[in-house]
């Protein structure tokens, strides 16, 4: 039987062996993205990312406000790591501007996006244990992420997008007792954590699943521009905290963590290593912060930009994330580009999927730290 | 975008003493302020000319050197360089900072919308996971290609050369240029949508004179 299709449009055909899987952009083992994989059998054959479904026009937006109007709405792509993504905005804009920004507020920037990076992780952990069908790994770290939100919330009156970061500084200063609060939420973390190498990270199903799956040589690393953990899983030892250190974090107590293997294993385990060296940072920060004076410097109103151009990046949760403003003059930016770890990473999909079970595509998939709303911006 | 004084190698010693006076000063005032230091001052001048880095320097004279008016410098910052070509001479422009500066993949393409000037500047973020000297630079290579009223993607004149054959990571960048800014890329081997939907009609949208409703 055959049936009559309108004009300029045909069906593909049904090779025999070789099948087409829609994965997304409604499912939930995708995220809001789609990746179309052909299979054969057991096996992918090939991976299509298909990012956009989430796609909010951050960047052309904008261009319609300016400098402080830009803060709260370009937050949105990830609001799991909300400081992180508003710190090279921050650090762009006070450049453009020529803005000094007080000590005291730079240890705290620096304490927000510390705290900021372990909730992120933590969320992100939670998914990656559910996909892998590790039920308790999915409640530990979504209810340990709450101290830190709380310690946020007390820092800036919102759970989540907090808007705390400000051209100029932070919004407001500290609460009374956060340093001790906060010191004792980070041991109680760090005391959680161990706890978690035991269910997670020595369990043998864990192990069979993602030891050796998905490698990603050093070479091909570079070669595809990765960064992130995904980047220092494959062996590279870089960190934008320590190779162009921003605010204070040369004066602070930290190492990067870098791992040879390359496998799903390495890229879940880096950031768990990384979240110890974080709360390294919040303690050394705390030691070492001004225990008192300014938090923010104010702008004047509705500030002019000159006729600059400028780039500034720091590491997130997800890797390096930039800012490329450019302002001719006016009170809102020309333009502005977010250059985002996601996005980055989104280029190892197809090679890391291409002959892989099918069964170990989550396991891929979310040990690429992948955020695709980030990534569509 | 591009400073007089930083370019001539001469920042002002005493400009960069007293920078907070500097900026206390009204446009006229700060304009005396300068010519009587002997600075040439002029609207794209920044306020405080900052000193120029010895080893951003270094590699940006390494391109002049190389490819003389073909690429010109427009500003060296620290960890920041930026150079502009024309579009026919950007891959040699690339091979050449790939294969001997060392600089191995790219963070970010952009585009940036010119209507006045009936131009869309791509702009190429580079940097360096190899060489640890170039850990902190992200060296900006930019190009202009034509801009046309009515564009028609892939089609008209906005198109330039495939960055893909010297630095594979931008594959998916440009991708996103293409059908962001309408720039096609010649030798990219999937110029294929991205972001928008594949049911897209409207022109590009980073474009200028595409308006976002109610602005």
């Amino acid at each position: 039987m055959t049936t009559q299709l309108p004009p300029g449009i045909k069906l593909e055909t049904v090779d025999d062996r070789i099948m087409t899987l829609n994965v997304g952009p409604q499912h939930p083992g995708s995220g809001h993205m789609r990746l179309i994989i052909k299979v054969d059998g057991d096996y992918i054959v090939s991976c299509d990312p298909d990012p956009g479904y989430v796609h909010r026009g951050e960047e052309k937006m904008a261009e319609y406000r300016n400098y402080i109007q830009n803060v709260p709405h370009l937050e949105r792509p990830v609001i799991h790591d909300s400081s992180n993504i508003l710190y090279p905005y921050c650090l762009a804009v006070e450049e453009l501007l020529g803005i000094e920004v007080p000590e005291r507020a730079k240890y705290i920037r620096v304490i927000a996006a510390e705290l900021n990076r372990c909730i992120y992780i933590l969320y992100w952990l939670a998914i990656y244990g559910i996909f892998l069908g590790h039920s308790t790994m999915f409640m530990w770290p979504a209810g340990d992420r709450e101290l830190f939100i709380d310690l946020l919330e007390a820092m800036s009156g919102a759970r989540v997008t907090h808007a705390y970061l400000v051209p100029g500084g932070v919004r407001n200063d500290l609460p009374a007792n956060f340093e001790e609060r906060c010191l004792r939420q980070v041991d109680y973390l760090e005391k959680r954590l161990k706890e978690y190498l035991a269910v997670f990270y020595k369990n043998p199903i864990l192990i069979s699943r993602t030891e050796g799956t998905g490698i990603l040589s050093r070479t091909d690393a570079i070669r595809l521009g990765t960064t992130g953990s995904v980047l220092r899983a494959s062996g590279v030892n870089f960190d934008i905290r320590k190779k162009e250190p921003y605010d204070v974090y040369e004066n602070l107590d930290f190492e990067t963590v870098v791992m040879k293997e390359g496998d799903s294993y390495a890229r879940s385990y880096v950031p768990y290593l990384e979240m110890f060296e974080s709360c390294r940072i919040i303690r050394d920060a705390i030691r070492k912060m001004p225990k008192s004076g300014s938090v923010r410097t104010k702008l004047k109103p509705n500030p002019k930009g000159g006729n600059d151009e400028v780039y500034k990046r720091v590491e997130s949760g997800r890797g390096a994330l930039g800012y490329y403003i450019v302002s001719n003059n006016r009170p809102e930016p020309y333009r502005v580009k977010i250059s985002v770890g996601s996005f980055r990473n989104l280029i190892c999909m197809p090679y890391l999927l291409k002959g892989e079970l099918l069964g170990n595509m989550p396991a891929v998939y979310w040990s690429l730290n992948y955020w695709p709303v980030e990534a569509d911006r | 975008m591009s400073s007089e004084n930083e370019k001539d190698g001469q920042p002002s010693e005493t400009a960069a003493e007293s920078p907070e006076d500097a900026r206390s000063l009204s446009k006229d005032e700060a304009k005396k302020f300068y010519e009587e230091k002997g600075i040439d001052f002029s609207p794209d001048a920044p306020v405080n000319p900052r000193p120029i880095p010895q080893f951003e320097k270094s590699l940006s004279d390494k391109i002049a050197s190389k490819f003389g008016s073909k690429a010109s410098v427009d500003y060296v910052r620290s960890n920041r360089i930026r150079i502009s070509t024309k579009k026919e001479d950007v891959s040699d422009v690339a091979y050449f900072i790939r294969d001997e500066l060392g600089y191995d993949h790219a963070e970010s393409v952009s585009g940036v919308d010119y209507p006045d000037s009936k131009e869309i500047e791509v702009v190429y973020h580079l940097g360096s996971y190899t060489d640890e000297k170039l850990a902190n630079q992200v060296l900006t290579l930019a190009t202009r290609v034509p801009r046309e009223e009515i564009p028609n993607p892939g089609k008209d004149s906005s198109r330039m050369t495939s960055l893909r054959e010297v630095f594979y990571s931008v594959e998916f960048h440009e991708r996103e240029c293409f059908e962001m800014f309408g720039v096609y890329f010649e030798g990219h081997p999937d110029n294929r949508r991205l972001l928008l939907p594949e049911d897209w009609a409207d022109i590009p949208p980073f474009r200028k004179d595409f308006k976002i409703k109610g602005r």
